[in-house]
């Protein structure tokens, strides 16, 4: 009967057998095609929705401004204001006392208030304290009006310090009224980055996974001389591709729609994006194996991924404002990292010198996840 | 077989007609069930076997005939038809994970039995089936032939008068085949008509009458020794073969 | 391994789960080249069975060896050389025929081509529809395709798990015509089935239920295991007649067969004929008339209800 094989060794060459495997993954992707309508329009939909909900006219912003003690140099901070489209002054008071009423009938977005003698405070060098009033009540646009201001008053400042004189330090404090704990807008973009991932990797690889487990075809799989690893890996670098091709997608709707900022390094990003997504992939493995249907295999990836990807990762409520138990609980969320890495990169354009830390810990996750994973889907059924 | 001529039909189809777009699953199709007949409804996948239950159990309406089933028109009177009929599925009869009990009652109350009522045939069925101990089990936990037995026995429930059997035995130990078997037999002699699926043709075996389906429409119709006589084969296993796959046959 | 060792051997083997044991003590082995069917019905233990032979699962008792290798040491060397087709339709659906087979081919190292001279012959009957979604193909066709891709690698054993589970008759029948061209091509075959029927497709069955192999033996002669007379009566009344045997003093079992009932007589040494007449007089004296009895042969499924009588109840 030897005849019939030779003798053969018939371990399959990784290669073609890896790319079969990727190449048939592709296809359930490509032909299920409600769901990849889904999973390529809904980020878009949501950066859309983000996008326009976010979108502030700020080139209108109407300050209201409160100078005590008017001089030069306050009427110099007051024509700076006005000479830029985005502020028009609607008032100058010398008291507050106008202001609530400025606020409530809709007159005015921000109260600048000054101190008495500004001036003098600024000339001193000390510490010049002026407060800044927003109306948040629209939700999206506190913090982008306060922003512009304190960036405004900044240009001012730097305007003041000219070389050999000492320095001039404006101290803002701020208040938001009606909605004191808004985030930023743009904190927003990297937050669906992370959601996004988690969704196309930890999901969709943990429910593509237990249909295999249902239909049969794992078991066949698993009597194959493929290595469980091998079936791993076949299963996730399509999903990582996807991965991949999302995340640029959302990028690139971000900065179309409206103008996310990208300050660091695009392949730094995408590498980070990469690392999240192993992650998430692992993650979706290990839902997998521990599950026996796709019922339930969904409902674990979206309890054990998607809500803390959503809720502890900083994404929609700060971290800085959970409670104090709930904040250590956040270090193992693999997107509370993710989040701060592609905050850095995209707002401030941080680097890896400055990110190494967080990037080190969602690696040894990556590592520990991957191990955890392989070593949870076993070569046999029991 | 006790067939009276008084009783009339329980089954009455003439030209019953489907068809899918240009395709055409059930080509007029004629035939009688007698009331209490044990009736085999045969065919090879694809032959429109399943069309044709779904007309005659008012699921589906005909293209073009008519049919009659306990007395009322399956296109016109499609509601009483169902409440007249039992029907018992292989993929789907029994919620799993209810118990025994619940599932009695819940069939009980579908075909508006009363309290009473679903009570005594649920006591009369337990001593029928011998299901005592297993009232309160869940259905998936009891074995495979006594899933099949209780199916059954929850289909005639509310006493119908037909019952529609679609593959029903399935993968059983040969004694517990013969035991489901004998339910029906029993179930005949009140008087209801059993009409089956099946794809295996030993089970034709057991029917008072059987009708052989090819492609759309009634290939051969009889009991099953005159079938054999007529087609000159061992087994309606044999004759099946020769009528649907006329090439094939050995 | 040497042509004369078996290509399965199963000493003792025993596999539970929690509570409930799927396979108790169960030896056999299947010689080179052998059809050989493991009949039993659903929930008998043949899965189980397949999982083990197949190293999918680890026996919790005896051992067993495949093509002379241990399923729990050498499963990786087992796995190449073994095809499976497990009992579940196991093809992606949304995959075409020929995509199914090129990923399962792939998954073994090779290629259609390099498979072509076993499976061409079944192959060429789904090429019609190499481009259709194996979804959408008829049962039949679904099997062929399974067992294509379940010979493409050229395996020197096939195991099939209910491969005609829900397939029409005229299907059911091409399967098991394939699979004796197979095996007359040198391919050992090791098929299981809940159907009867099928058992005399088998060079050899064993007999399974409740996780014990009750009898192995070959379908053709394996009525002679049967040591009574049997009956085989025919009324228009069939209940009664049922009803009446059974309330004979001297019924071993009565069971019924097709439009027939059998019926063995507890009386071993009688001879058949006198009990039919016995029977005759009986029947006529209740008032069942029109009995035909005839003498008949044991057939597999008389044979396999005896031995279920037989063995101890359900070890569950």
């Amino acid at each position: 009967m030897s005849s019939r094989t030779g003798g053969r060794v018939r371990a399959p060459r990784l290669p073609s057998a890896l790319g079969a495997f990727v190449r048939k993954e592709l296809h359930h992707i490509v032909r299920d095609r409600q769901t990849l309508a889904i999973l390529l329009l809904m980020p878009l939909v949501q950066v859309l929705l983000f996008g326009y909900a976010l979108r502030t006219d700020v080139r209108d912003l109407r300050v209201a401004m409160v100078d005590p003690t008017p001089d030069v140099l306050t009427v110099r901070l007051r024509n700076r204001l006005e000479s830029t489209p985005r502020f028009r002054v609607v008032s100058t008071a010398t008291s507050t006392a106008l202001l609530e009423d400025q606020f409530q009938r809709r007159v005015a977005d921000v109260a600048l208030v000054l101190p008495t003698s500004f001036a003098d405070g600024l000339a001193r060098g000390d510490r010049t304290p002026v407060l800044l009033v927003t109306d948040a009540s629209d939700p999206n646009s506190g913090t982008t009006m306060q922003s512009y201001v304190r960036a405004a008053l900044a240009d001012f400042e730097s305007d003041l310090s000219a070389p050999g004189r000492g320095p001039v330090r404006i101290q803002v404090a701020s208040r938001m009224r009606y909605n004191p704990t808004l985030e930023s807008a743009n904190l927003f973009v990297p937050g669906l980055i992370a959601l996004v991932l988690t969704l196309v990797s930890a999901l969709m690889t943990a429910i593509s996974l237990s249909r295999e487990k249902e239909q049969g075809t794992l078991e066949v799989l698993l009597v194959s001389p493929l290595r469980p690893w091998q079936i791993i890996v076949g299963k996730v670098l399509p999903y990582l591709a996807l991965g991949f091709a999302i995340t640029c997608l959302v990028l690139l709707a971000a900065r179309v729609v409206f103008a996310v900022p990208l300050r660091g390094s695009l392949t730094l990003l995408l590498a980070e994006s990469v690392l999240y997504t192993i992650v998430s992939l692992s993650l979706g493995v290990l839902v997998a194996a521990r599950t026996t249907s796709q019922r339930a295999a969904m409902l674990g990836a979206l309890v054990g991924t998607m809500m803390p990807t959503a809720l502890l990762s900083g994404m929609i409520f700060p971290i800085s404002s959970m409670p104090g138990w709930l904040r250590p609980i956040t270090n193992v969320v693999p997107a509370r990292w993710f989040i701060v890495i592609a905050r850095g990169i995209m707002l401030k354009g941080a680097g890896l010198g400055i990110l190494w830390h967080e990037t080190l810990v969602l690696a040894g996750m990556a590592l520990l996840l991957l191990v955890a994973a392989t070593r949870s889907f076993h070569a046999r059924l029991d | 077989m006790t067939v009276s001529p008084d009783h009339g039909h329980a089954i009455e189809v003439r030209g019953l007609t489907r068809r899918f777009g240009t395709f055409t699953a059930v080509d007029a199709i004629t035939f009688d069930v007698a009331a209490g007949e044990v009736f085999g409804f045969l065919g090879a996948n694809g032959a429109g076997k399943t069309t044709a239950i779904r007309m005659l159990i008012g699921l589906l309406a005909p293209s073009a005939g008519s049919a009659r089933v306990a007395g009322f028109d399956v296109s016109t009177e499609a509601e009483q038809v169902k409440r007249n009929i039992g029907y018992m599925s292989q993929r789907f009869s029994l919620y799993e994970d209810l118990t025994v009990r619940e599932n009695i009652t819940l069939y009980g109350g579908i075909y508006g039995l009363s309290d009473g009522a679903i009570a005594e045939r649920m006591a009369s069925l337990v001593e029928r089936l011998d299901l005592g101990r297993d009232l309160d089990t869940r259905v998936k936990s009891i074995p495979l032939g006594w899933k099949q037995k209780l199916a059954f026995s929850v289909a005639v429930l509310h006493d119908p008068k037909v019952v529609f059997l679609d593959e029903p035995t399935g993968g059983v130990d040969p004694i517990t085949r013969r035991q489901f078997w004998e339910l029906i037999y029993a179930t005949a002699e009140q008087g209801t008509t059993v009409f089956v699926t099946t794809h295996y043709m030993d089970e034709a075996e057991y029917c008072d009458r059987v009708s052989i389906m090819v492609d759309g429409r009634i290939a051969a119709l009889g009991t099953p020794a005159e079938l054999k006589a007529r087609f000159g084969g061992e087994t309606i296993d044999d004759v099946f073969v020769r009528l649907a796959r006329p090439g094939a046959a050995a | 391994m040497t042509r004369a060792d078996p290509a399965v051997t199963a000493s003792s083997l025993g596999k539970r789960y929690g509570d409930v044991v799927a396979l108790d003590d169960v030896t056999f082995d299947v010689r080179v080249g052998e059809l050989f069917g493991l009949i039993g019905p659903d929930g008998a233990g043949k899965t189980s069975l397949f999982r083990l032979l197949t190293t999918v699962q680890l026996p919790d008792a005896g051992s067993a060896r495949v093509l002379g290798l241990d399923v729990v040491k050498d499963y990786r060397a087992i796995r190449s050389r073994i095809g499976y087709m497990p009992g579940r339709f196991s093809l992606y659906p949304d995959l075409s025929v020929e995509e199914n087979l090129r990923f399962f081919a792939s998954v073994f190292g090779t290629t259609i081509e390099a498979g072509e001279r076993l499976i061409a012959p079944i192959y060429s009957q789904i090429a019609p529809f190499a481009d259709r979604r194996a979804g959408a193909l008829s049962g039949g066709m679904k099997q062929k395709l399974a067992l294509c891709c379940a010979l493409v690698h050229l395996p020197e054993l096939l195991l099939l798990d209910e491969p005609t589970t829900g397939v029409d008759a005229v299907s059911r029948r091409e399967f098991w015509d394939l699979l004796e061209t197979l095996r007359a091509d040198g391919l050992t075959i090791v098929a299981s089935t809940p159907y009867m029927d099928e058992a005399m497709r088998c060079e050899r069955v064993a007999l399974i239920q409740h996780g014990r192999i009750l009898d192995i033996a070959d379908p053709r002669t394996i009525g002679a295991r049967f040591d009574r007379p049997l009956l085989a009566l025919r009324s228009a009344e069939r209940l009664r007649l049922l009803r009446a045997l059974r309330a004979l003093p001297d019924a071993h079992s009565v069971f019924p067969f097709g439009d027939a009932v059998h019926y063995a007589d507890a009386r071993a040494d009688r001879d058949g004929s006198t009990v039919a007449a016995g029977l005759q007089r009986v029947l006529a004296e209740q008032g069942i008339r029109d009995v035909q009895v005839t003498p008949i042969e044991p057939g597999i499924e008389d044979v396999f209800m005896e031995l279920m009588q037989r063995a101890p109840a359900a070890t569950a």
